[in-house]
């Protein structure tokens, strides 16, 4: 039907975003970089249960505590187990709870602020207090208090995880909607007989979601090390399964008696998996704000 | 002449300040006594009317309330008071919200100052066109395509530059989408809110060409905001001068601005820079007195006015008739041109 308009209307914005992007890409090759390593993340969490050497629940106490090596790229734990094929494994967990974490606050942070920001009034006090009211807690105990409360499941890590990160998203939603509250655009949308939750949704949402595109970025990060952190005091996963945080505590024991590599490589994965995140949103950020646009 | 547009009596006020703290409004309303809020009286008590086919010209300088009455009679805003008639039937009752959705929505549309930011960033220039013809025509697919070209060949936009973002298209470009998006529900009053004034002047001449066309073509009413005094002289039948929230002078373009009777239109006039100075100007000194409860028995213009007496001060003047026009002074008789008494 509107095909005609529309097809001509969507090749040009892709490949303006691919020009843009491959701009962005050239100005800061870190951005790139951090793409690639996302990638990287994304496979392993895809496919690492079927592509590593060894089965990451496998112990064999004649092999344990073996330094890296061929056979042993990471070398073994405690039990024989092989630390690179559980780190390959441990991806996608954190992954998926950072992913998923992320996706919840995304929608009830963003539409939560939004709602605030355009309606005002009771809803922006009711959304308001209620963020002030998480944001008056170290966010990281609050996390742990949620989990414990309810049990340490994954989904409970992942509603704790969601929301902490709450305050940070309905804000920056609500402000961003707020400031297109009075745009003529909105106004020219009212006499073009839309409603106010069509102005919303049609209107004002659109201008926010990249916003909170790059904010998402930037919390994955925040959100695995929070996964992680959990696990790592022993309120997140359950010890056989792999995870980057029990990994890590695991291992603490062993760096005293000279065993690095048990703690070392889980903890670098973390830091590499939280590093690209970031990096990756620096670099959404470029891409979406509209200032930085040829 | 029938009048499209009828307003009558229309105000709009808002709250200024905080008022008194929430404990003490309290507090003075379970004692009974009656509320009563500072108020910034934005549009004060103004009536009038605009025929049809005609070009209503509104002027006043910055803060003098014309962005907020026209808010008020396309309907984006409820009036505090008074009654906006389209036609035989009543507006003022019907809240904001709820005439977005009405069957005479269509009927008053409006062109926005700054083009480049009353156009959706995230909408392509068709999308926006289109918008109104969604919700208030309910055109869809071939027929929406239709009407939205029409409207774009009508407006001088070239149909390939439907598929563009805001951001790429230039300032004369956005004007003309504004445009299109605004007369493409054929509306019988358009409001222009200066708009022309974020445009390059050789684009403005342009863009005003195109209005003056399209208003032939249409048959509507304009009703032009604008401080552009020559732009007003040239293509309105009448001309309101505004100052603080009250009407202080209407009549027909021409007289208006070759014999203000007002001294704030003469003032206005005045301003107007010329190429050789004959006469020394008038030139308005000190500011606007405070539209925060004025005083309802002081002329509005009093303490700026060069003609003012105390009189002035305890009296308001009211709009009064002299000919064809309104004049809210009460010296406007020794301003009329033909008895002019050498001072």
């Amino acid at each position: 039907m509107t095909d005609l308009a529309a097809s001509p209307r969507q090749e040009s914005s892709l490949t303006a975003l691919v020009r843009h992007s491959r701009y962005v890409l050239g100005e800061n090759p870190v951005t790139g970089f951090a793409f690639a390593l996302f990638v990287l993340i994304v496979l392993a969490a895809v496919f690492g249960p079927h592509i590593v050497p060894y089965d990451p629940l496998a112990s064999d106490t004649s092999e344990a505590l073996k330094p890296p090596s061929l056979q042993h790229w990471f070398g073994t734990d405690q039990l024989g187990r092989d630390v690179f094929s559980r780190v390959v494994v441990a991806t996608r967990l954190d992954f998926f709870i950072a992913v998923a974490s992320v996706a919840l606050v995304f929608l009830m942070g963003g539409l939560a602020g939004v709602a605030a920001g355009f309606f005002g009034g009771w809803t922006d006090r009711i959304v308001g207090r209620i963020a002030d009211t998480i944001m008056a807690f170290p966010l990281f105990v609050l996390a742990m208090g949620i989990v414990a409360a309810l049990g340490n499941t994954v989904q409970n890590i992942v509603l704790a995880t969601a929301i902490v990160n709450f305050p940070l998203y309905a804000r920056i939603a609500r402000a961003e909607a707020n400031i297109r509250r009075e745009a003529g655009f909105v106004e020219a949308a009212r006499l073009s007989g839309n409603s106010d939750w069509r102005i919303l949704t049609f209107q004002i949402l659109p201008n926010v979601f990249p916003i909170l595109v790059v904010q998402m970025s930037l919390t994955m990060g925040y959100a695995i090390l929070n996964a992680a952190g959990l696990s790592f005091i022993g309120l997140g996963v359950r010890p056989p399964t792999p995870e980057w945080g029990i990994m890590v505590a695991e291992g603490a024991q062993f760096i005293v008696s000279g065993e690095w590599w048990n703690a070392f490589f889980p903890g670098a994965a973390l830091m590499v998996a939280v590093f690209c995140f970031n990096l990756l949103g620096d670099g959404l950020r470029d891409m979406v704000d509209p200032r930085r646009r040829t | 002449m029938t009048a499209l547009l009828d307003i009558a009596d229309v105000s709009k006020w808002f709250p200024a300040g905080a008022g008194p703290g929430a404990w003490a409004r309290l507090k003075r309303r379970l004692s009974g006594g009656v509320e009563k809020l500072p108020k910034v009286y934005a549009v004060d008590d103004v009536s009038f009317a605009i025929a049809k086919g005609e070009t209503v010209g509104l002027v006043g300088e910055s803060g003098c309330g014309k962005s907020t009455l026209v808010r008020a009679l396309t309907r984006l805003i409820d009036v505090s008071q008074g009654s906006v008639k389209l036609g035989s039937r009543e507006l003022a009752l019907k809240p904001a919200r709820v005439f977005a959705r009405d069957r005479d929505r269509a009927r008053i549309q409006m062109v926005f100052q700054d083009a480049g930011e009353s156009v959706n960033p995230r909408f392509t220039a068709f999308a926006a066109i289109a918008d109104p013809l969604r919700r208030l025509r309910k055109l869809r697919g071939n027929a929406l395509k239709e009407r939205v070209e029409t409207v774009a060949g009508q407006c001088g936009l070239p149909l390939q530059l439907l598929s563009r973002f805001p951001h790429q298209l230039s300032g004369g470009q956005r004007a003309r989408v504004g445009i299109a998006r605004a007369i493409a529900v054929e509306p019988d009053l358009l409001v222009l809110d200066e708009p022309t004034a974020a445009l390059d002047v050789s684009v403005q001449v342009v863009v005003l060409q195109l209005l003056q066309r399209l208003k032939k073509e249409l048959g509507m009413s304009y009703l032009f905001v604008s401080h552009d005094l020559s732009v007003v002289r040239l293509l309105c039948d009448r001309v309101l001068v505004m100052y603080l929230g009250k009407i202080v002078e209407a009549g027909p373009a021409a007289k208006v601005f070759e014999h203000p009777l007002h001294p704030y239109t003469q003032a206005l006039v005045a301003a107007v820079p010329r190429l050789h100075e004959t006469a020394s100007r008038l030139r308005l000194t000190g500011e606007p007195r405070s539209p925060i409860d004025p005083d309802p028995n002081a002329c509005r213009f009093y303490g700026r006015c060069p003609h003012g007496v105390d009189a002035c001060k305890t009296t308001m003047p009211a709009l009064d008739a002299f000919g064809d026009r309104q004049v809210a002074c009460h010296f406007a008789e020794s301003f009329l041109p033909q008895p002019r008494i050498a001072s």
